[in-house]
């Protein structure tokens, strides 16, 4: 494994504390204050609620069924709508895309909320910057993927997804060995961990901002406080790009979903 | 290195998955999941279905609404044709029947002066007839008798006298002719 836990803080009081990514990991709240890993966390908490929202708002939202829809109706009919064709529609095709629609729509919803999460004040935790629910997401949509191409396809879907048409009989060995590392092993690590990675990098930014900004407007000597507030200004920059890549990665992870759904049930390679 | 750092730099590996929040993320993703397949979609679907019939319904229903007044209106236009060609025909008509009206106006007051001149012609040549006649009876008895008076007998054979008259009303009338063929 790459070490990619950061150094732990000194013990020197005067010194300035970068955060780690330690302080993602709170303390559990059942049991209260248990180390974290160790009990039902903020993080499944979050998720738990970003369900109960979702729920809420897209049920509310179609209930309706207004001919000429309200502001609300509209919003919902709206984000419905890009899902459904400009990902649904315009990836997997106009014959096949139907079935596919509650999966994109939840996927879509479900880490939009989740990642916005990180820039809500109070609840400030994007959830998919903890690996498991990354890991979770990517691994079902792996295990759709799979099981369409099998059902589409039978058994042979493994020689179809690996062995490119067209390939030179010398070129074979090699190329079948690319694809499988690229499809069925590099594909699910990339999906999960360009989501979890962009929302761990962005957190650890503001938070790194917020904090830096907090020790230097706290110091009485020469320009440190100066420093603070362009820090600080720095930070709400980030926090606004933040909510930019947050709803990007929504996009991108449905958009990938998509794409692999297309590659499955597609009839050639 | 106390336990307490060691633990921190464990459990601050990023990549090593949390199997609590696994589970919490797949649980609570089927539930949405299930909760769109089962109410949301189907209800954004409908709504999509009634709102593009209600669309479509009411772009028929302009078509036919177009249909009929485009029909209306090519009605109104051929019944103005009509209407334009009955004046016209009318119109025609009545001038040729004035035309016809006043021929025959002319030919009946042509003809009606004609006979008028023929029945006077008709009256004069009877009115003369008689006059002739008159006065030949009267201009014989008249001569007849200053013939007798003159030459001194009575030329009282009315045989004779007649056959003198005559003769000399004769001579008359061929005199009266020669002047009139001249």
């Amino acid at each position: 494994m790459i070490p990619l836990a950061l150094p732990a803080a000194t013990n020197e009081s005067e010194g300035f504390i970068a955060p780690t990514i330690d302080d993602l990991h709170l303390p559990e709240i059942l049991p209260w204050g248990a180390h974290y890993g160790e009990g039902f966390g903020k993080q499944m908490l979050l998720v738990l609620l970003s369900v109960a929202l979702i729920s809420w708002f897209l049920v509310a939202a179609s209930r309706r069924r207004q001919m000429v829809p309200g502001k609300f109706q509209f919003l919902g009919e709206y984000s419905y709508n890009f899902v459904r064709n400009s990902v649904g529609k315009d990836l997997i095709g106009e014959k096949d895309f139907r079935p596919f629609v509650p999966v994109l729509v939840s996927l879509f919803f479900f880490i939009l909320v989740n990642n916005l999460f990180g820039s809500i004040p109070f609840l400030q935790l994007p959830t998919t910057s903890h690996v498991g629910t990354a890991y979770a997401l990517a691994g079902f949509v792996y295990i759709m993927w799979i099981v369409l191409g099998i059902r589409t396809h039978g058994i042979g879907y493994f020689k179809v997804a690996v062995v490119p048409s067209g390939v030179p009989k010398a070129f074979i060995v090699p190329v079948v060995i690319i694809e499988i590392v690229s499809t069925f092993l590099v594909r699910p690590l990339t999906h999960s961990l360009r989501l979890f990675a962009t929302m761990l990098a962005g957190h650890m930014i503001i938070a790194l901002a917020a904090s830096g900004s907090a020790f230097l407007l706290t110091q009485t000597s020469g320009a440190m406080p100066v420093l603070g507030v362009l820090t600080m200004a720095g930070g709400v920059g980030m926090y606004l790009f933040e909510i930019f890549i947050q709803v990007l990665q929504a996009y991108v992870f449905v958009l990938l979903t998509a794409v692999y759904i297309q590659g499955s049930i597609s009839e050639a390679h | 290195m106390n336990e307490a750092v060691i633990l921190a730099a464990e459990g601050a590996n990023p990549l090593v998955p949390n199997w609590w929040e696994i589970l919490v993320t797949v649980l609570g993703f089927a539930v949405l999941l299930f909760i769109v397949t089962k109410f949301v979609v189907p209800a954004f679907e409908k709504t999509y279905e009634e709102r593009s019939l209600a669309i479509e319904g009411g772009i028929a229903k302009a078509e036919a609404a177009q249909a009929e007044a485009n029909a209306a209106l090519e009605e109104y236009k051929k019944q103005l044709v009509d209407a334009r060609t009955e004046a016209n025909r009318i119109r025609e008509e009545a001038r040729a029947e004035g035309a016809q009206i006043l021929a025959e106006l002319k030919e009946k007051a042509a003809s009606e002066s004609a006979r008028i001149t023929e029945q006077a012609h008709v009256q004069i040549e009877a009115e003369r007839t008689a006059a002739v006649a008159s006065l030949r009876n009267e201009v014989g008895t008249l001569a007849t008798e200053l013939a007798g008076k003159v030459v001194g007998e009575s030329l009282a054979d009315d045989e004779r006298s007649a056959r003198v008259v005559d003769r000399f009303l004769a001579d008359l009338d061929s005199q009266q002719s020669a002047g009139a063929s001249n």
